[in-house]
């Protein structure tokens, strides 16, 4: 058994040689990962905005079967197979819920829930079914679960990259747009501008992020990354483009601290290859955010309705 | 694949499977009524922390030391969502997100972190261990049963003796809570008991098969039910029996494929879903589409002898008395559907079709008494709108023109006692019933 401090120092160690990024591969991991957590925030503000927040959980869902089929197609763990993958399946899993509520009586909550069951399930039992194949070892399909940023590569990072660029150019360009979309449909709609395209594209967006973000927080919590860091915002600010700001910056700063505190923890159980997942670390991360924001924001938080007298809290 | 080759031990595997599916069916229903299903999704993630405590606090895997914090955290977290929505000011959809996001990775980190000490992995949590249930056993009446076994069949028959004492209450909070608030009985009351069912359903299931079978056995059966029925009884015992069938399914599949248990269950109760919402009687996909294209059919069809019925009453000299076949295609409905229809007419006796020339269509005896009948119901409204309403003539008819068909004949009787005389507002005659 170390002796508490000196374990104390080592990590205090490896968190600073991390975060000055001195050596290449955390390089690739933080970059990734803070890119990812950026686009993922921007993005989460329409979602949580136009109250699709949990759409993005189906979709996350339903890209372990999307990725299990592209390991049946492919043969072997290539990151831009998998995504594809998991974006045909992403879009098949909004499609299924919009096609249940547009055409039978079931609500668009239980459609969520059994997407959500049901796709998972078909996707346990696909990489079940890879597990049992000789080559299933090497898809690492454990790793898109929990998350997983240690395992990213180069060219993972640049992905993630290259997507989170392409998002986050989108909603600058098409601010304006969006933001009509959100508050005021019918006034997008007397501009002339294609409402339903825009909707699809926002669910393009929200697809493109949470598959960006599998590997690093993994299938189960890469909704987290979408919708915490907008809630955190949302404490802040009435302006969306103030939101979507710190948004961004929330969700970076978050996915940062998680995948660097995954990297430098001591691991639990003393052995180097069972560490502490990135997923949960990086959501933990985000979660404290939004309990700081929503205690100490100025005007909007706990506190400062506290001391202004208005005890009875107002939902939206 | 035979039934002879299934060991014992498939027949357990199902019989957890069926109790638990048959719990989870029941109780289900009422979150999918009250628009509740995602609080199932939540609560079904969030548990996880609330296992890992009572762990941590006891140091054994007492199955009562979970139940208890795992119910303890599965009711919080509805507390918890309402607590985010206020304070964060975001909707409830995201408010759910944000505290079960949270509390499942708050939960992940607490079972790494004592990961050496507990064979309790993140991953069969998700998963289950339903394919191993049958290892684990219990000597019961001389029989060796898997220990989950009394535990699910405990829930399940637990489940069900809460719906039937609970029924009036659910039925009347589900449906409408102003009425009950009315009737002295609490909504709050009755929504926090189901929730405690729900949590105490998911605590007790996921051990078995897993958080993720237990979103799709909570909501897919109450959800196909829904689609079959329009009574809350039928729908509950529907439920229940679709939740069976998907848990035998997907054992039977499992096995044949060699592949995960609850994912095979989870892909069953979606699939049964799928094949419901197509087929269903009245609210399926197919049963709607097929109500529509039957009254267009109709609709076109009385078009067409209404057009012809037209022609042949028109005496002036010269004015042509049938039309061709492919004029009258041309002016009712779509192509496709006017050819089917002038293809019904002609196979009912209604419209013949000359040899020769463009084939004109000209109405049959029987044609003409059954295109009377459309006529009459369009005139008759013409004349009902002229007396009633200020409408200048040459807007009556469009309106007649939709409402024909929908005219049954008690109230084209009655409409004809009130108007009284004889022809319509364009002095054409109302040919008698």
């Amino acid at each position: 058994m170390p002796d508490h401090r000196n374990t104390l120092d080592t990590f205090l160690a490896d968190l600073a040689r991390l975060l000055s990024l001195q050596d290449a591969n955390t390089r690739t991991v933080l970059l990734g990962v803070a890119a990812l957590g950026l686009a993922a925030g921007v993005v989460g503000c329409f979602a949580t905005l136009r109250r699709r927040a949990l759409l993005g959980d189906a979709i996350a869902h339903a890209a372990l079967p999307g990725i299990c089929a592209a390991f049946f197609l492919v043969g072997s763990r290539s990151f831009a197979a998998f995504m594809l993958g998991a974006l045909v399946f992403g879009a098949l899993a909004a499609a299924t819920v919009a096609a249940i509520r547009a055409w039978t009586r079931v609500k668009e909550d239980a459609a969520i829930a059994i997407v959500i069951g049901s796709y998972f399930g078909l996707g346990v039992v696909w990489s079940s079914l890879i597990q049992n194949r000789p080559e299933g070892a090497v898809a690492g399909l454990d790793g898109f679960i929990f998350g997983k940023a240690a395992s990213m590569v180069a060219s993972d990072a640049r992905s993630i990259l290259i997507v989170a660029v392409i998002v986050v150019g989108i909603v600058l360009l098409l601010y304006k747009e969006l933001k009509a979309l959100t508050f005021d449909r019918e006034f997008a709609q007397t501009q002339g501008w294609p409402t339903v395209a825009l909707d699809l594209l926002v669910m393009a967006l929200i697809c493109a992020c949470t598959v960006a973000g599998l590997p690093a927080v993994g299938v189960v919590l890469v909704v987290a990354l979408l919708i915490i860091p907008g809630a955190a915002a949302r404490c802040w600010t009435d302006r969306l483009g103030t939101m979507l700001l710190l948004a961004g910056l929330i969700g970076l700063s978050a996915a940062v601290m998680g995948a660097a505190l995954s990297a430098t923890l001591p691991s639990p159980t003393g052995s180097a290859s069972r560490g502490w997942p990135t997923g949960p670390l990086i959501v933990l991360c985000a979660a404290a955010a939004f309990m700081l924001s929503a205690i100490f924001a100025p005007g909007r938080g706990l506190i400062s309705r506290l001391r202004a007298g208005r005890v009875e809290m107002k939902a939206p | 694949m035979m039934l002879s080759t299934l060991h014992a031990a498939d027949f357990w595997t199902m019989a957890v499977a069926v109790c638990c599916a048959v719990a989870c069916g029941t109780i289900g229903c009422f979150l999918v009524l009250r628009r509740m299903s995602l609080l199932g999704d939540a609560i079904s993630h969030s548990i996880l922390p609330g296992l890992a405590l009572a762990f941590i606090l006891t140091g054994t895997r007492d199955p009562l030391a979970m139940l208890a914090g795992a119910l303890v955290v599965g009711v919080l977290t509805a507390g918890m969502a309402t607590g985010v929505r206020k304070l964060g000011r975001i909707p409830e959809d995201a408010a759910l997100g944000v505290v079960f996001s949270t509390l499942f990775a708050i939960g992940v980190l607490l079972i790494t972190w004592v990961a050496d000490s507990v064979d309790l992995d993140p991953g069969c949590v998700l998963y289950g261990l339903l394919e191993t249930v049958s290892l684990d056993t219990v000597r019961m009446f001389g029989v060796d049963i898997p220990r989950a076994l009394p535990w699910q069949a405990g829930l399940m028959l637990g489940n069900i003796a809460l719906i039937v004492v609970l029924f009036k209450e659910l039925r009347i909070t589900s449906f409408d809570s102003g009425l009950a608030t009315t009737l002295g009985i609490s909504a709050g009351v009755v929504q926090f008991i189901l929730l405690t069912a729900v949590a105490a359903t998911t605590v007790i299931s996921f051990e078995a098969v897993g958080s993720i079978l237990v979103i799709t056995l909570l909501v897919a059966p109450g959800a196909s039910a829904q689609l079959l029925t329009d009574r809350l009884g039928r729908m509950v015992i529907l439920s229940g029996v679709l939740g069976a069938t998907a848990a035998i399914f997907g054992c039977l599949a499992a096995i044949y494929w060699n592949t995960s248990t609850a994912g095979m269950i989870s892909v069953a109760a979606g699939a049964q879903f799928v094949f419901i919402g197509l087929f269903a009687p009245r609210y399926g996909v197919a049963a709607r589409l097929g109500r529509n294209t039957l009254l267009s059919m109709r609709i076109a069809r009385e078009d067409i002898l209404g057009l012809l019925y037209r022609l042949q009453e028109n005496r002036e000299p010269g004015a042509p008395r049938s039309l061709p076949s492919s004029q009258v295609i041309r002016s009712v409905a779509t192509p496709m559907r006017a050819r089917l229809s002038v293809m019904q007419l002609r196979a009912r006796g209604l419209v013949d079709r000359s040899r020769g020339g463009g084939g004109e269509l000209t109405l049959t005896a029987r044609g003409v008494d059954e295109a009377s009948r459309v006529i009459r119901a369009h005139r008759l409204w013409e004349s009902y709108l002229s007396q009633n309403l200020p409408l200048p003539l040459d807007h009556l008819h469009e309106p007649s023109e939709r409402i024909e068909h929908f005219l049954t004949g008690e109230i084209q009787s009655k409409i004809a006692a009130e108007i009284g005389d004889q022809s319509d507002p364009h002095g054409k005659q109302i040919p008698a019933p």
